[in-house]
Protein backbone atom coordinates (compact mmCIF):
# COMPACT_ATOMS: atom_id res chain seq x y z
CA UNK A 1 0.00 0.00 0.00
CA UNK A 2 2.68 2.45 1.03
CA UNK A 3 4.91 1.92 -2.05
CA UNK A 4 1.89 2.45 -4.30
CA UNK A 5 1.10 5.73 -2.55
CA UNK A 6 4.75 6.81 -2.86
CA UNK A 7 4.78 5.96 -6.56
CA UNK A 8 1.63 8.00 -7.15
CA UNK A 9 3.17 10.96 -5.32
CA UNK A 10 6.39 10.62 -7.34
CA UNK A 11 4.45 10.47 -10.60
CA UNK A 12 2.58 13.63 -9.62
CA UNK A 13 5.85 15.37 -8.76
CA UNK A 14 7.44 14.20 -12.02
CA UNK A 15 4.61 15.58 -14.16
CA UNK A 16 4.69 18.83 -12.19
CA UNK A 17 8.43 19.28 -12.65
CA UNK A 18 8.16 18.35 -16.33
CA UNK A 19 5.69 21.20 -16.70
CA UNK A 20 7.97 23.55 -14.76
CA UNK A 21 11.23 22.56 -16.47
CA UNK A 22 10.77 24.75 -19.59
CA UNK A 23 10.54 27.78 -17.29
CA UNK A 24 14.14 27.25 -16.17
CA UNK A 25 15.78 29.31 -18.87
CA UNK A 26 19.31 30.71 -18.58
CA UNK A 27 19.38 34.42 -17.87
CA UNK A 28 20.78 36.98 -20.27
CA UNK A 29 22.25 39.14 -17.53
CA UNK A 30 22.87 38.96 -13.79
CA UNK A 31 20.71 40.33 -11.02
CA UNK A 32 21.73 43.49 -9.17
CA UNK A 33 23.73 41.99 -6.30
CA UNK A 34 25.28 39.27 -8.46
CA UNK A 35 26.24 41.86 -11.08
CA UNK A 36 28.02 43.88 -8.40
CA UNK A 37 29.83 40.80 -7.07
CA UNK A 38 30.83 39.76 -10.60
CA UNK A 39 32.02 43.14 -11.88
CA UNK A 40 33.51 44.62 -8.70
CA UNK A 41 34.90 41.43 -7.14
CA UNK A 42 38.31 41.95 -8.68
CA UNK A 43 38.37 45.64 -7.72
CA UNK A 44 37.40 44.95 -4.11
CA UNK A 45 39.48 41.83 -3.45
CA UNK A 46 42.04 41.25 -6.27
CA UNK A 47 41.25 37.55 -6.15
CA UNK A 48 40.81 35.93 -9.57
CA UNK A 49 38.25 33.43 -8.30
CA UNK A 50 35.04 35.41 -7.89
CA UNK A 51 33.29 32.54 -6.10
CA UNK A 52 36.00 32.67 -3.44
CA UNK A 53 35.60 36.40 -3.04
CA UNK A 54 31.86 35.87 -2.50
CA UNK A 55 32.38 32.99 -0.06
CA UNK A 56 35.22 34.47 1.98
CA UNK A 57 34.72 38.22 1.73
CA UNK A 58 31.21 39.35 0.81
CA UNK A 59 29.61 36.46 2.67
CA UNK A 60 32.52 35.80 5.03
CA UNK A 61 30.35 35.88 8.13
CA UNK A 62 28.07 33.20 6.63
CA UNK A 63 31.13 31.07 5.98
CA UNK A 64 32.08 31.38 9.64
CA UNK A 65 28.61 30.05 10.41
CA UNK A 66 29.12 27.24 7.90
CA UNK A 67 32.37 26.24 9.59
CA UNK A 68 30.49 26.18 12.89
CA UNK A 69 27.77 23.97 11.39
CA UNK A 70 30.38 21.51 10.10
CA UNK A 71 32.05 21.52 13.51
CA UNK A 72 28.70 20.84 15.20
CA UNK A 73 27.85 17.94 12.91
CA UNK A 74 31.28 16.38 13.45
CA UNK A 75 30.82 16.83 17.20
CA UNK A 76 27.40 15.22 16.90
CA UNK A 77 28.87 12.23 15.07
CA UNK A 78 31.53 11.90 17.76
CA UNK A 79 28.81 11.99 20.39
CA UNK A 80 26.67 9.37 18.62
CA UNK A 81 29.59 7.00 17.98
CA UNK A 82 31.23 7.49 21.38
CA UNK A 83 29.73 4.43 23.00
CA UNK A 84 31.04 1.35 21.27
CA UNK A 85 28.99 -1.34 22.97
CA UNK A 86 26.93 -3.53 20.67
CA UNK A 87 29.08 -2.77 17.66
CA UNK A 88 30.83 -6.08 17.12
CA UNK A 89 31.65 -6.57 13.45
CA UNK A 90 33.83 -9.32 11.97
CA UNK A 91 37.51 -8.39 12.01
CA UNK A 92 38.48 -6.57 8.80
CA UNK A 93 40.58 -8.47 6.30
CA UNK A 94 44.06 -6.88 6.39
CA UNK A 95 44.99 -5.06 3.20
CA UNK A 96 47.57 -6.64 0.92
CA UNK A 97 51.19 -5.52 0.80
CA UNK A 98 50.54 -3.84 -2.55
CA UNK A 99 47.68 -1.71 -1.24
CA UNK A 100 49.61 -0.71 1.87
CA UNK A 101 52.75 0.27 -0.01
CA UNK A 102 50.65 2.15 -2.55
CA UNK A 103 48.89 4.06 0.21
CA UNK A 104 52.23 5.14 1.71
CA UNK A 105 53.44 6.15 -1.75
CA UNK A 106 50.33 8.22 -2.49
CA UNK A 107 49.85 9.78 0.94
CA UNK A 108 52.34 12.64 0.53
CA UNK A 109 51.33 13.66 -3.04
CA UNK A 110 47.62 13.66 -2.17
CA UNK A 111 48.22 15.71 1.01
CA UNK A 112 50.34 18.12 -1.04
CA UNK A 113 47.60 18.39 -3.67
CA UNK A 114 45.07 19.22 -0.95
CA UNK A 115 47.36 21.92 0.42
CA UNK A 116 47.85 23.25 -3.12
CA UNK A 117 44.09 23.50 -3.58
CA UNK A 118 43.49 25.49 -0.42
CA UNK A 119 46.54 27.73 -0.83
CA UNK A 120 45.48 28.65 -4.39
CA UNK A 121 41.80 29.05 -3.51
CA UNK A 122 41.75 32.70 -4.58
CA UNK A 123 43.36 32.01 -7.98
CA UNK A 124 42.03 28.71 -9.30
CA UNK A 125 38.90 26.62 -8.77
CA UNK A 126 39.01 25.24 -5.26
CA UNK A 127 39.49 26.56 -1.78
CA UNK A 128 39.55 25.63 1.86
CA UNK A 129 36.62 23.25 1.91
CA UNK A 130 37.68 21.41 -1.24
CA UNK A 131 41.33 21.22 -0.19
CA UNK A 132 40.31 20.02 3.26
CA UNK A 133 38.22 17.28 1.65
CA UNK A 134 41.23 16.16 -0.46
CA UNK A 135 43.43 16.07 2.66
CA UNK A 136 40.79 13.99 4.42
CA UNK A 137 40.60 11.63 1.44
CA UNK A 138 44.35 11.00 1.77
CA UNK A 139 43.79 10.18 5.44
CA UNK A 140 40.88 7.89 4.55
CA UNK A 141 43.05 5.98 2.06
CA UNK A 142 45.71 5.56 4.74
CA UNK A 143 43.17 4.40 7.32
CA UNK A 144 41.55 1.89 4.97
CA UNK A 145 44.88 0.39 3.95
CA UNK A 146 46.16 0.20 7.54
CA UNK A 147 43.22 -0.67 9.75
CA UNK A 148 45.25 -0.78 12.95
CA UNK A 149 46.55 2.78 12.55
CA UNK A 150 45.25 5.55 14.77
CA UNK A 151 45.56 9.26 14.21
CA UNK A 152 47.00 11.57 16.90
CA UNK A 153 43.70 12.99 18.14
CA UNK A 154 45.30 15.52 20.47
CA UNK A 155 47.34 17.12 17.69
CA UNK A 156 44.39 17.14 15.28
CA UNK A 157 42.06 18.83 17.72
CA UNK A 158 44.74 21.40 18.56
CA UNK A 159 45.22 22.30 14.87
CA UNK A 160 41.46 22.41 14.40
CA UNK A 161 40.78 24.62 17.42
CA UNK A 162 43.67 26.98 16.69
CA UNK A 163 42.69 27.49 13.05
CA UNK A 164 39.06 28.10 14.00
CA UNK A 165 40.20 30.60 16.64
CA UNK A 166 42.56 32.29 14.15
CA UNK A 167 39.67 32.69 11.68
CA UNK A 168 37.79 34.76 14.27
CA UNK A 169 40.97 36.74 15.06
CA UNK A 170 41.40 37.54 11.35
CA UNK A 171 37.82 38.77 11.42
CA UNK A 172 38.76 41.17 14.21
CA UNK A 173 41.61 42.53 12.03
CA UNK A 174 38.91 43.74 9.66
CA UNK A 175 36.91 45.12 12.56
CA UNK A 176 39.80 47.30 13.75
CA UNK A 177 41.16 48.23 10.30
CA UNK A 178 37.91 49.04 8.51
CA UNK A 179 35.20 49.02 11.15
CA UNK A 180 33.47 45.89 9.92
CA UNK A 181 33.98 42.25 10.91
CA UNK A 182 36.01 40.24 8.32
CA UNK A 183 36.52 43.30 6.10
CA UNK A 184 39.34 42.90 3.58
CA UNK A 185 41.16 46.21 4.13
CA UNK A 186 44.81 45.18 4.09
CA UNK A 187 47.30 45.66 1.22
CA UNK A 188 45.71 43.62 -1.56
CA UNK A 189 48.71 43.03 -3.83
CA UNK A 190 48.78 42.39 -7.55
CA UNK A 191 45.89 40.58 -9.25
CA UNK A 192 46.84 36.98 -10.11
CA UNK A 193 49.79 36.68 -7.70
CA UNK A 194 49.96 34.00 -5.03
CA UNK A 195 50.34 36.69 -2.34
CA UNK A 196 47.33 38.76 -3.29
CA UNK A 197 43.69 39.23 -2.36
CA UNK A 198 44.53 40.40 1.18
CA UNK A 199 43.04 38.21 3.90
CA UNK A 200 41.25 35.78 1.58
CA UNK A 201 44.09 33.24 1.20
CA UNK A 202 44.84 33.49 4.93
CA UNK A 203 41.24 32.66 5.79
CA UNK A 204 41.06 29.89 3.19
CA UNK A 205 44.25 28.25 4.47
CA UNK A 206 42.79 28.34 7.99
CA UNK A 207 39.52 26.84 6.72
CA UNK A 208 41.46 24.18 4.80
CA UNK A 209 43.40 23.18 7.92
CA UNK A 210 40.25 23.14 10.01
CA UNK A 211 38.15 21.13 7.55
CA UNK A 212 40.99 18.71 6.81
CA UNK A 213 41.72 17.91 10.46
CA UNK A 214 38.03 17.83 11.35
CA UNK A 215 37.12 15.36 8.60
CA UNK A 216 40.24 13.27 9.32
CA UNK A 217 39.30 12.93 12.97
CA UNK A 218 35.78 12.03 11.88
CA UNK A 219 37.01 9.34 9.48
CA UNK A 220 39.28 7.91 12.16
CA UNK A 221 36.33 7.75 14.52
CA UNK A 222 34.13 6.07 11.91
CA UNK A 223 36.67 3.45 10.75
CA UNK A 224 37.42 2.49 14.34
CA UNK A 225 33.87 2.68 15.62
CA UNK A 226 33.39 -1.09 15.77
CA UNK A 227 36.32 -1.96 17.99
CA UNK A 228 36.01 -2.78 21.66
CA UNK A 229 37.30 -0.07 24.00
CA UNK A 230 40.06 -2.17 25.54
CA UNK A 231 41.81 -3.03 22.29
CA UNK A 232 41.75 0.60 21.22
CA UNK A 233 43.53 1.76 24.35
CA UNK A 234 46.13 -0.96 24.01
CA UNK A 235 47.05 -0.27 20.38
CA UNK A 236 47.77 3.43 20.82
CA UNK B 1 17.73 21.09 -27.21
CA UNK B 2 19.93 23.47 -25.33
CA UNK B 3 22.40 21.89 -22.95
CA UNK B 4 21.08 23.93 -20.03
CA UNK B 5 17.72 22.22 -20.43
CA UNK B 6 19.57 18.91 -20.40
CA UNK B 7 21.31 19.88 -17.16
CA UNK B 8 18.13 20.93 -15.40
CA UNK B 9 16.32 17.82 -16.67
CA UNK B 10 19.13 15.64 -15.30
CA UNK B 11 19.01 17.52 -11.99
CA UNK B 12 15.25 17.02 -11.71
CA UNK B 13 15.68 13.33 -12.60
CA UNK B 14 18.30 12.98 -9.83
CA UNK B 15 15.98 14.67 -7.34
CA UNK B 16 13.17 12.28 -8.29
CA UNK B 17 15.42 9.22 -8.07
CA UNK B 18 16.62 10.35 -4.65
CA UNK B 19 13.08 10.96 -3.46
CA UNK B 20 12.02 7.55 -4.77
CA UNK B 21 14.88 5.99 -2.83
CA UNK B 22 13.85 7.76 0.36
CA UNK B 23 10.18 6.85 -0.03
CA UNK B 24 10.33 3.30 -1.38
CA UNK B 25 13.48 1.69 -0.03
CA UNK B 26 13.31 0.16 3.43
CA UNK B 27 17.03 -0.25 4.05
CA UNK B 28 18.26 2.72 6.07
CA UNK B 29 21.58 2.98 4.21
CA UNK B 30 19.77 3.05 0.86
CA UNK B 31 17.55 5.79 2.25
CA UNK B 32 20.66 7.77 3.22
CA UNK B 33 21.94 7.30 -0.34
CA UNK B 34 18.60 8.62 -1.57
CA UNK B 35 19.00 11.75 0.56
CA UNK B 36 22.49 12.27 -0.90
CA UNK B 37 21.17 11.94 -4.46
CA UNK B 38 18.38 14.38 -3.64
CA UNK B 39 20.88 16.92 -2.38
CA UNK B 40 23.16 16.46 -5.40
CA UNK B 41 20.26 17.02 -7.76
CA UNK B 42 19.23 20.19 -5.95
CA UNK B 43 22.83 21.46 -6.09
CA UNK B 44 23.10 20.84 -9.85
CA UNK B 45 19.77 22.61 -10.37
CA UNK B 46 20.92 25.68 -8.40
CA UNK B 47 24.23 25.91 -10.27
CA UNK B 48 22.40 25.55 -13.59
CA UNK B 49 20.14 28.47 -12.65
CA UNK B 50 23.23 30.69 -12.39
CA UNK B 51 24.15 30.10 -16.03
CA UNK B 52 24.35 33.18 -18.24
CA UNK B 53 24.28 32.68 -22.00
CA UNK B 54 27.72 33.05 -23.58
CA UNK B 55 29.49 33.60 -20.26
CA UNK B 56 32.42 31.69 -18.77
CA UNK B 57 33.12 30.43 -15.25
CA UNK B 58 33.49 33.20 -12.63
CA UNK B 59 37.28 32.97 -12.53
CA UNK B 60 39.07 35.94 -14.01
CA UNK B 61 42.13 34.25 -15.45
CA UNK B 62 42.74 36.43 -18.52
CA UNK B 63 42.65 40.20 -19.18
CA UNK B 64 40.16 39.52 -21.99
CA UNK B 65 37.41 39.34 -19.36
CA UNK B 66 38.15 42.86 -18.09
CA UNK B 67 36.47 46.01 -19.33
CA UNK B 68 39.85 47.57 -20.17
CA UNK B 69 43.39 46.69 -19.20
CA UNK B 70 43.81 49.23 -16.37
CA UNK B 71 40.47 49.15 -14.59
CA UNK B 72 40.03 45.66 -13.01
CA UNK B 73 36.27 45.93 -13.64
CA UNK B 74 34.95 42.68 -15.11
CA UNK B 75 32.93 43.02 -18.31
CA UNK B 76 29.15 42.87 -18.10
CA UNK B 77 27.91 39.39 -19.07
CA UNK B 78 31.42 37.92 -19.30
CA UNK B 79 31.13 35.64 -16.28
CA UNK B 80 28.34 33.57 -14.78
CA UNK B 81 26.58 34.24 -11.51
CA UNK B 82 29.04 33.48 -8.66
CA UNK B 83 26.36 33.58 -5.96
CA UNK B 84 24.63 30.20 -6.67
CA UNK B 85 28.05 28.57 -6.90
CA UNK B 86 29.05 29.97 -3.52
CA UNK B 87 25.70 28.84 -2.14
CA UNK B 88 26.17 25.31 -3.50
CA UNK B 89 29.69 25.19 -2.05
CA UNK B 90 28.10 25.81 1.34
CA UNK B 91 25.35 23.29 0.65
CA UNK B 92 27.84 20.55 -0.30
CA UNK B 93 29.80 21.06 2.93
CA UNK B 94 26.66 20.99 5.05
CA UNK B 95 25.53 17.93 3.06
CA UNK B 96 28.71 16.09 4.06
CA UNK B 97 28.01 16.87 7.71
CA UNK B 98 24.38 15.79 7.44
CA UNK B 99 25.23 12.56 5.62
CA UNK B 100 27.88 11.74 8.20
CA UNK B 101 25.49 12.34 11.08
CA UNK B 102 22.83 10.26 9.31
CA UNK B 103 25.22 7.33 8.82
CA UNK B 104 26.48 7.56 12.40
CA UNK B 105 22.90 7.41 13.65
CA UNK B 106 22.28 4.38 11.41
CA UNK B 107 25.37 2.67 12.87
CA UNK B 108 24.04 3.31 16.39
CA UNK B 109 20.55 2.10 15.44
CA UNK B 110 21.99 -1.10 13.98
CA UNK B 111 24.04 -1.67 17.13
CA UNK B 112 20.95 -1.32 19.29
CA UNK B 113 18.34 -3.11 17.17
CA UNK B 114 20.40 -5.41 14.86
CA UNK B 115 18.28 -4.40 11.89
CA UNK B 116 18.48 -1.89 9.06
CA UNK B 117 14.85 -2.33 8.00
CA UNK B 118 13.00 0.89 8.65
CA UNK B 119 9.68 -0.98 8.92
CA UNK B 120 11.04 -2.94 11.88
CA UNK B 121 11.77 0.25 13.83
CA UNK B 122 8.29 0.79 15.19
CA UNK B 123 9.06 2.03 18.69
CA UNK B 124 8.13 5.61 17.81
CA UNK B 125 4.78 4.51 16.35
CA UNK B 126 1.62 4.51 18.36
Amino acid sequence: MKPLFSLVMLALLATLSLRLAPLLQPGEELGQVAAHYASQGLVDNRGSNLVTSVVVNYRGFDTLGEVVVLFLSVTGIGFVLRRRQGLVLPAPVPASELVRTGSYLLLAPVLLFGAYIFIHGHLTPGGGFQGGAVVASAVLMMLLANRDRHLPHGLLSWIESLSGFAYVLVGFVGLFAAGSFLANRVPLGQWGDLFSAGLIPVIYVLIGLKVGTELSALLDQMTHSAEPEVKREGSR
Amino acid sequence: MEFVTLYSAAAIALILVGLAGVLIKRNLIKMALGFSLLGTGANILIVTLGYVRGATAPIVDSPALLEDAGSLVVKQGAVMDPVPQALVLTAIVIGVGVTGLMLATIVRLYANTKTLDVNALTRLKW
